[in-house]
């Protein structure tokens, strides 16, 4: 029998992965991978609740997290070909001019 | 039979996400990542949240994976990441304890426990509905605001990355073939007197 417990578990699981891929990445497209995966694994934690409260509010969430990841992943990409335009790298390291 | 499709759908999503993680390479850290969209939306169908897994299909490996795609093309994603991380310790504790709280803070409530509520659907409108029907109706009705406003974020977005990449608008593809197609017609029609 699964219940909401696996799900959450496995939800929260998917996002310390995530997670992981944020604080150890330094590339910064990699670095937009790891985000992906941390909504989605929200979006799983939403739809399981959504399904064992019997509750439409949790997929419509899941609807709003996924429109924000799309016009995310627009101008991230945007922005990081800019930024690849102008420095020729996307790495994080290379981010570290302005230090004061 | 759930179970099964539980735990299969589990380990293959975990083990495609480890491989985004910890992937050198940019290209299979991307095939993994399209991968583990798929495998997520067969959850989003055992939930019984159909639509869901049809646009988690749709948009996550149709349009956000195609865009990385794009992305990476211009971007030399052939050769390896090199990363330098000087202290792998901080790293890894940091990770591993963000784990054990975060699955602690979910799990505490529902230790005692396993939550199983059997609420009926409360709205009269939804409750004979299949669940793409049900989406529509209460998308439509309680959520119509934010759906709108979902609208104009996606399009000040879709604006917003046509700015920042196109910056040399000004002159256009077509006008410049319109150009060409001009001169090569003019020398043409030198050669032919």
């Amino acid at each position: 029998m699964i219940t909401l417990t696996h799900y959450l578990v496995l939800s929260s699981i998917l996002f310390v992965i995530g997670l992981t891929g944020v604080i150890r990445r330094k590339n910064l497209l990699m670095l937009f991978f790891s985000t992906e995966i941390m909504l989605n694994a929200v979006n799983v934690g939403f739809a399981a609740i959504s399904y064992f409260y019997n509750d439409l509010t949790g997929q419509m969430f899941s609807f709003f997290i996924i429109a924000v990841a799309a016009s995310e992943v627009a101008v991230g990409l945007g922005l990081l070909v800019l930024w690849y335009k102008k420095g020729g790298s996307i790495n994080l390291e290379t981010l570290q001019k302005m230090k004061g | 039979m759930e179970a099964v499709a539980f735990y299969l759908f589990s380990i293959l999503t975990i083990g495609m996400f480890l491989v985004v993680v910890l992937s050198k390479n940019a290209l299979y850290a991307m095939s993994a990542l399209a991968a583990g969209m798929i495998l997520i939306s067969g959850f989003f169908f055992m939930l019984n949240a159909d639509f869901l897994g049809v646009v988690q299909i749709i948009v996550y490996t149709g349009a956000v994976m195609a865009l990385y795609a794009f992305g990476m093309m211009f971007l030399d994603s052939t050769k390896d990441i090199k990363e330098n991380n000087k202290d792998q310790k901080i790293v890894y504790t940091l990770s591993i304890v963000s784990a054990i709280l975060l699955v602690g803070i979910v799990l505490a409530p529902f230790i005692g426990h396993n939550l199983l509520l059997d609420a009926p659907l409360s709205d009269p409108n939804i409750a004979g509905a299949n669940n793409p029907q049900a989406v529509g109706v209460v998308l439509f009705t309680k959520y119509l605001v934010p759906f709108e406003l979902a609208a104009v974020m996606l399009l000040v977005a879709m604006i917003a990355g046509i700015i920042l990449v196109g910056k040399k608008m000004d002159d256009s593809i077509t006008m410049q073939v319109d150009a060409q197609i001009e001169k090569e017609e003019f020398h043409v029609g030198e050669e032919k007197k």
